[in-house]
């Protein structure tokens, strides 16, 4: 018996976008990013009616004065790259990174205390996972030591490995983090590699010795800081209730001023009634002087009094695209923009990312609280329920395989449909954990969200690619640390 | 690629795969090492062993018998040249043909 099997094609998966009077594919189970042309926009548009056979896109094409071997290449062409398939369109699984990925970053949490008390911290605050009780405060020398040593044996074969301070109040275990940027360079320089810092502060103890220290040695600095001085006092605030603007506003221009041998970026937490996107924006880059400013809504449970409400999130989403479009008039000019959103996903669309996790915690990535603990990231500092071993007995791999597990791609049942999971992959495993009470739940509450910057920023992208493709070689080396 | 422009480090990827595939299928062609038998692409890669060599170019060591192949050519692969039409004209004619390999004699000419 002869069976008969009608082949038809389908549109693969992919998510399209049009940018200055161009049509363009972002292919979902690669990260790839193309610009199609008139034939090939006619096929997909055919695809979208409805499955075609191989005789019905030939006619299609042939009615558009397409000669059949030209027609025949196209659509080989675009099979060949998967932009059209016959059959079922499955998602590909990704695989799982291999089991001794080398570890690049340690985030060291040299201590717990902070001077601030601002109320929507994620360590203090009331959505806080962190068990400090009986646990140090300060990271000692011996521990930051081993922690370093730690980092040097797990990332054997990475030429450069990076160490980021944080805290609590970095600034408050400051001679700590003198010996050990001294420490670390003098250990791997005589292992003939190198080794970068950066700190995360509040800068309200900045001085100009810690500032020469820090522009010295080259250590990277991300103001934790959230806008002008009504905006900033709103919840930046000492235990007092009083405002920290007027303590950090000099400090930090001292520190812009004086620290020249790395970008300065401002990091602003977004909560409710600190929504005023723009405004907070032009604050700190243009009358501060920040060379980048970054925007993040709160990390919180949905009830929490400072979680941004609805109405508002579409107002920071409105203002997101303003300053998206003021990025891509600069870009244009071959200008440099200092709003981060921006510049890092497009240092990752470069790269054509396709995760299998959100983020490296847990795998190039790990947090070591001051007791020494190993965990994910630094959000999890000090919160027993998520410790993946200790920088002295070295990395606990049943639990460190159970979080990558829960967290990869793949687990998530939801990010399946989604074109966006190349590079969001359900996002931050400490939100999740806080919204969901699972770090290996997708941050369902802002996929729309996700969704609508990621389509904003490759029509940025494409609209780059068009008329200034040498200015998006500037971001191919940017490392989307955040 | 003529109709797509890769615009990522990604999309160029998929540009170098699919361009180094065109010369995918006169590469199966011709064997890596000149002393080895030429091996036809064809049913072999479905699984159905007929006209295809083993692994010394021979047919000593196939997992079926040649004449196994009498029957692809019949059943289950459109070849309507090489056998007679079982469908419609001679529905009977390899009714005496039970084991390929045994009874494969039997087989007959037919005369449209």
């Amino acid at each position: 018996m002869n069976v008969t099997i009608k082949h038809s094609y389908r549109r693969g998966e992919f998510h399209q976008f049009a940018s200055s009077d161009r049509r363009f594919l972002y292919l979902v189970p690669a990260g790839a990013i193309f610009e199609i042309d008139d034939p090939a926009a006619r096929v997909i548009d055919r695809l979208g009616k409805g499955t075609a056979s191989h005789q019905e896109l030939m006619e299609e094409l042939a009615a558009a004065g397409m000669e059949a071997p030209d027609a025949h290449e196209l659509i080989g062409e675009l099979f060949g790259a998967r932009v059209i398939g016959s059959g079922e369109i499955a998602p590909t699984a990704l695989a799982n990174p291999p089991d001794d990925f080398p570890l690049q970053s340690l985030v060291m949490n040299i201590t717990n205390q902070c001077n601030l008390s601002c109320t929507y911290c994620y360590e203090f605050g009331q959505d806080k996972i962190a068990t400090p009780q009986g646990k140090p405060k300060y990271m000692d020398l011996a521990t930051a030591k081993a922690a370093v040593d730690f980092l040097l044996k797990q990332s054997a074969g990475r030429k450069a490995i990076h160490i980021t301070f944080f805290g609590g109040e970095t600034l408050m275990n400051f001679p700590l983090l003198k010996d050990i940027v001294t420490y670390a360079k003098e250990k791997t320089a005589a292992e003939g590699r190198t080794v970068d810092f950066s700190l995360t502060t509040n800068a309200t103890l900045l001085t100009p010795p810690i500032v020469a220290f820090l522009s010295e040695n080259e250590i990277g600095v991300t103001v934790s800081m959230d806008g002008p001085a009504e905006l900033q006092d709103k919840r930046r605030v000492y235990k007092s209730g009083k405002g920290s603007y007027a303590v950090v506003e000099p400090r930090i221009r001292h520190l812009i001023a004086n620290h020249r041998t790395r970008a300065i970026t401002a990091r602003v937490t977004l909560t409710d009634g600190v929504t005023d996107v723009v405004r907070i924006y032009r604050h700190l880059k243009d009358d501060i002087g920040f060379h980048e400013v970054g925007f993040a809504p709160v990390t919180s449970s949905s009830e929490a009094d400072y979680a941004i409400t609805g109405k508002d999130m579409d107002s920071v989403v409105a203002q997101f695209h303003a300053l998206a479009d003021e990025w891509l008039e600069y870009a244009l000019q071959g200008r440099m923009h200092g709003f981060t959103n921006v510049s890092d996903t497009l240092s990752e669309l470069i790269q054509g990312v396709n995760k299998s996790h959100p983020c490296g915690a847990g795998l190039g990535l790990l947090g070591v609280g001051p007791s020494g603990d190993l965990t994910p990231c630094h959000r999890f500092a000090d919160a027993d329920a998520h410790t993946l071993g200790h920088v002295n007995t070295g990395l606990d791999r049943a639990k460190q395989s159970d979080f990558l597990t829960k967290g990869h791609i793949n687990a998530k049942y939801d990010c399946q449909t989604c074109w966006a999971r190349p590079l969001c992959a359900g996002g931050c495993h400490h939100e999740a954990f806080v919204r969901y009470g699972d770090t290996g739940h997708a941050n369902l509450h802002y996929c729309d969200w996700i969704r609508d910057w990621t389509d904003k920023c490759l029509r940025i992208y494409g609209a780059v690619a068009a008329h200034n493709p040498g200015f998006l070689e500037k971001f191919a080396e940017r490392k989307a640390l955040s | 690629m003529k109709h797509l422009r890769a615009l990522n480090k990604k999309a160029r990827r998929i540009d170098e795969i699919l361009s180094s595939n065109d010369a995918d299928v006169v590469a199966l062609q011709q064997s890596p090492n000149p002393n080895r038998p030429h091996v036809p692409m064809g049913c072999s890669l479905a699984f159905s062993p007929g006209w295809e060599v083993d692994a010394a170019g021979g047919t000593a060591g196939l997992c079926q018998p040649v004449e196994r192949d009498i029957y692809d050519c019949y059943v289950t692969c459109f070849w309507p040249a090489q056998v007679p039409d079982h469908v419609n004209n001679y529905p009977d004619w390899a009714d005496k043909c039970a084991v390929a390999t045994k009874d494969w004699r039997k087989l007959d000419l037919v005369f449209p």
